[in-house]
């Protein structure tokens, strides 16, 4: 415990409530749903992130009680974050993208939302 | 001084999830409804967090484990919906 | 015969060691009774969903993995500032959005996950869709002047990598 782990929990603090913040502020800034998801997948992870290490710091300099579970929060949300962002990415573009306003994809098949493929020439095993 | 820095957190995060409301609020389309509602899930687990530090104990979480597993399935079941028609088939 | 038997018990060797650091980050304290309690558990989840575990990743070189993610959470925080100075700064007209598409090399499913899942965290890009036939991946860029500058930068920072790590 010291001024120097106070400055340190501090600034983890508001930097993360800066970034959260920014997060939230990104989706009601920009104007396009795809511009809109880059905004709370990343923006809002650093967020968190600099919350739980607060967290973290704060129960093991100030309150001297060896605390590490909030890893396990930080990095669910760090794995989970992609998928969500792929989940909406492929939701946003079933219903309002249409197949002509994306680049073709350069090669023999278009892209897996549009495109069937048949179960002989399915390159990864999905059995 | 900690108390200041977490003071500021919690109005971030409440701003943040006001912002959120109004997303989904007034949203062009229901895509941008699900990503408001996920952004929603992340800035309340960053609040019970920050109150956890606020008031010292480490009961919160617990709680917000759960709402981070409750959040990801819920968003995934919402994109599955929209996508299939339906959740499980 | 000692390899068999230690097949049989361990089936899953790194979700077993995984499962054990898991458990003591969940009870959050370090003692004796909660390190036999995790072992026990964690060899016998693995035993009990070893049916579900078809096939597992190959992972030819750990090393590099442990290099490539300390390299993803670097350019996660570059990618929040990044990010941040787009929101704050740029007006939505100056901010020039671009569809990427970026060709494979890599051939397992598990290293096309990992690398979707990095560019969705790293500077100003989404994935967005793989194509029917798992060759090309198409990424949303948020703001670039440069498309084909981020398609090589994707390909030469994280495919190559996970390139190494996976095959």
């Amino acid at each position: 415990m010291g001024l120097v782990a106070e400055i340190f929990i501090s600034f983890m603090l508001v930097v993360g409530g800066i970034f959260g913040l920014l997060g939230s502020w990104g989706l009601v800034k920009l104007d396009d749903t795809m511009r809109r998801l880059h905004a709370p997948t990343k923006a809002t992870t650093l967020g968190v992130g600099g919350v739980l290490f607060a967290s973290m710091a704060y129960s093991v300099l100030e309150l001297e009680r060896v605390s590490f579970h909030e890893l396990l929060i930080a990095a669910f949300l760090l794995i989970t974050a992609p998928i969500t962002a792929n989940f909406v990415a492929k939701a946003h573009m079933h219903r309002d993208v249409k197949e002509r306003e994306l680049p073709p994809t350069g090669g023999k098949y278009g892209w897996a939302g549009y495109d069937e493929i048949g179960d002989s020439e399915q390159p990864i095993d999905t059995k | 001084m900690i108390g200041f820095a977490t003071y500021f957190a919690v109005a971030c995060f409440s701003i943040g999830l006001i912002l959120n409301i109004w997303r989904i609020r007034f949203a062009p389309g229901v895509v941008d409804r699900i990503l408001a509602l996920d952004t929603m899930v992340i800035n309340a687990i960053a609040l019970l967090n920050v109150y956890g530090i606020l008031v010292g104990t480490a009961v919160y979480f617990e709680v917000s484990l759960l709402i981070a597993m409750f959040g990801f399935v819920s968003t995934v079941a919402y994109c599955r919906f929209i996508l299939r028609g339906n959740i499980i088939e | 015969m000692l390899g068999a038997i230690l097949r049989r018990v361990f089936p899953h060797p790194q979700l077993t060691a995984f499962l054990v650091v898991v458990w003591l980050l969940l009870v959050n304290t370090i003692s004796v009774g909660n390190l036999v309690l995790g072992v026990v558990l964690s060899v016998l989840i693995p035993g009990i969903t070893q049916p579900f575990w078809p096939d597992r990743p190959h992972v030819a070189r750990p090393l590099r993995a442990i290099e490539y993610v300390l390299i993803v959470i670097w350019d996660i925080i570059a990618a929040n500032v990044t990010v941040a100075r787009i929101i704050l700064f740029k007006s939505n007209a100056d901010t020039h959005s671009h569809w990427i598409v970026v060709p494979l090399e890599l051939r397992s499913p598990e290293a096309i996950t990992m690398l979707a899942g990095t560019i969705t965290m790293t500077p100003g890009t989404v994935t967005a869709m793989l194509s029917a036939d798992a060759s090309h991946l198409l990424v949303h860029c948020l703001h670039t002047d440069d498309p084909d500058a981020v398609r090589d930068e994707i390909k030469s920072r994280y495919e190559r990598r996970l390139k190494e790590i996976f095959e």
